[in-house]
């Protein structure tokens, strides 16, 4: 028979390594690095035998027999790597005994609800102005600087603006490379740029899903079938949206 | 010569502004920044002499074993320095072309283009686990030495 404090001592642990795991999972972190960081937080708050299963759209985790596996559903996934770092800090300072379960569990409340720590204006002015180095990188001239920056930059607004009105992320990426691609046209044919796909090319990539592709490839060399599947098949559809978009303008202009 | 600095420029502004689209840490942007400049001038040199794909896989063990270091060195997760630095490497480009291409009912050249960008990032990721896989047996070397004599 376990006593009665015990048994709600080892739910609150369960709750801070999901809390973390889910913070984790959220910001972007590798389905791996999650399932390693939850089993090390629960063996360091006196869990040794725990088992964590993460997929990019959920979490299992098990302690063990008398206590029931915990589900936890994730449907949102951005790119956050402060938060990934700070959960991260988190994880290491339990592990080395410094925090207890409250401060733990108060101090990962905490990272969750943080903001953003660059405003909407800063990031649309990075997105914007990596769109215009990008554009240099694959080959283009400094004539198409410019253009590829203001491509770039109204793509993200409208991929953002978009997502708000629509909520499917899938239909925000089709709108917002069509505008990249008429803005596109529209720029070579008054002459302010040149080359065309390399403006298009500069301009998409801050929604390229590249770090998508590379992870899913990276998860199925791991092992983690289920996560580089469904990490596939969402680059895909990103990819395939922002290919379509683009086509539409092809197919309207020439 | 100009080119190379042009270039090393560009990928060094474009991986630290992923790194603020991405919600990087503040003090970890200018790292950032550099991983991503140092992979993209190794395979702007090497696609000169040799195909893409090498060129890649060079160029991330390069980030990878740069981003373990940093990683160590500045305590936070690898993933910080490695996704500003691989972004570079990543064939989005190559991706979004091949999707055109199927839209545009060229499939031949789509699928070309999308083998390409998969093996692409096969490299990515092979370079990747390589460079972890190097940093295990370099932390291991020393106890596995003395376990022999």
């Amino acid at each position: 028979m376990i006593p009665e404090k015990n048994t709600t001592e080892q739910s609150r642990v369960i709750a801070i390594c999901l809390l973390a795991g889910k913070i984790m999972l959220q910001s972007g972190g590798e389905t791996y690095r999650v399932e390693d960081t939850m089993k090390r937080m629960a063996a360091a708050l006196g869990l040794p035998h725990s088992h964590s299963y993460v997929v990019p759209t959920g979490i299992f985790f098990s302690v063990d027999a008398t206590e029931p596996a915990k589900l936890i559903r994730i449907s949102e996934r951005t790119t956050d790597l402060d938060k990934v770092s700070e959960v991260n800090a988190v994880s290491r300072r339990i592990g080395q005994g410094e925090l207890s379960v409250q401060e733990a569990h108060d101090l990962l409340l905490q990272i969750e609800g943080k903001p953003s720590s660059y405003s909407a204006r800063v990031k649309l002015l990075a997105a914007a102005l990596s769109s215009g180095c990008f554009t240099i990188m694959f080959g283009g001239g400094w004539d198409d600087f410019l253009p590829a920056v203001i491509c770039g930059g109204i793509g993200y607004a409208a991929v953002i603006v978009f997502h708000r009105l629509v909520l499917v992320k899938f239909f925000a990426e089709l709108s917002a490379s069509f505008v990249i691609g008429l803005l596109a046209f529209l720029l070579v044919a008054i002459g302010a740029g040149h080359e065309r796909d390399k403006i298009i090319i500069g301009s998409v990539m801050p929604l390229v899903p590249g770090l998508l592709i590379t992870n899913a490839v990276r998860d199925l060399m791991a092992g983690h079938l289920v996560s580089g599947l469904s990490k596939g098949a969402e680059a895909f559809l990103t990819a395939f949206a922002i290919g379509t978009g683009i086509a539409v303008v092809f197919s309207l202009f020439t | 010569m100009l080119h190379f600095i042009e270039q090393a420029l560009t990928s060094f502004v474009a991986s630290a502004a992923f790194g603020i689209i991405f919600n990087a840490p503040r003090r970890m942007l200018l790292h950032g920044g550099f991983v991503g400049m140092i992979g993209w001038i190794i395979y702007v040199v090497l696609e000169y002499t040799a195909d893409a794909v090498p060129a890649t896989l060079a160029a991330t063990i390069a980030v990878g074993v740069i981003s373990q270091m940093f990683s160590r060195l500045f305590r936070a997760p690898v993933i910080i320095f490695s996704v500003a630095g691989i972004i570079p490497l990543v064939p989005g480009g190559l991706a979004y072309n091949a999707m055109r291409s199927f839209v545009q009912n060229d499939y031949s050249a789509a699928i070309e283009m999308a083998a390409k960008a998969l093996m692409l990032s096969g490299a990515i990721a092979v370079g990747l686990v390589l460079s972890e896989v190097l940093n295990q047996m370099i932390r291991r070397l020393p106890g596995a030495l003395r376990a022999k004599s």
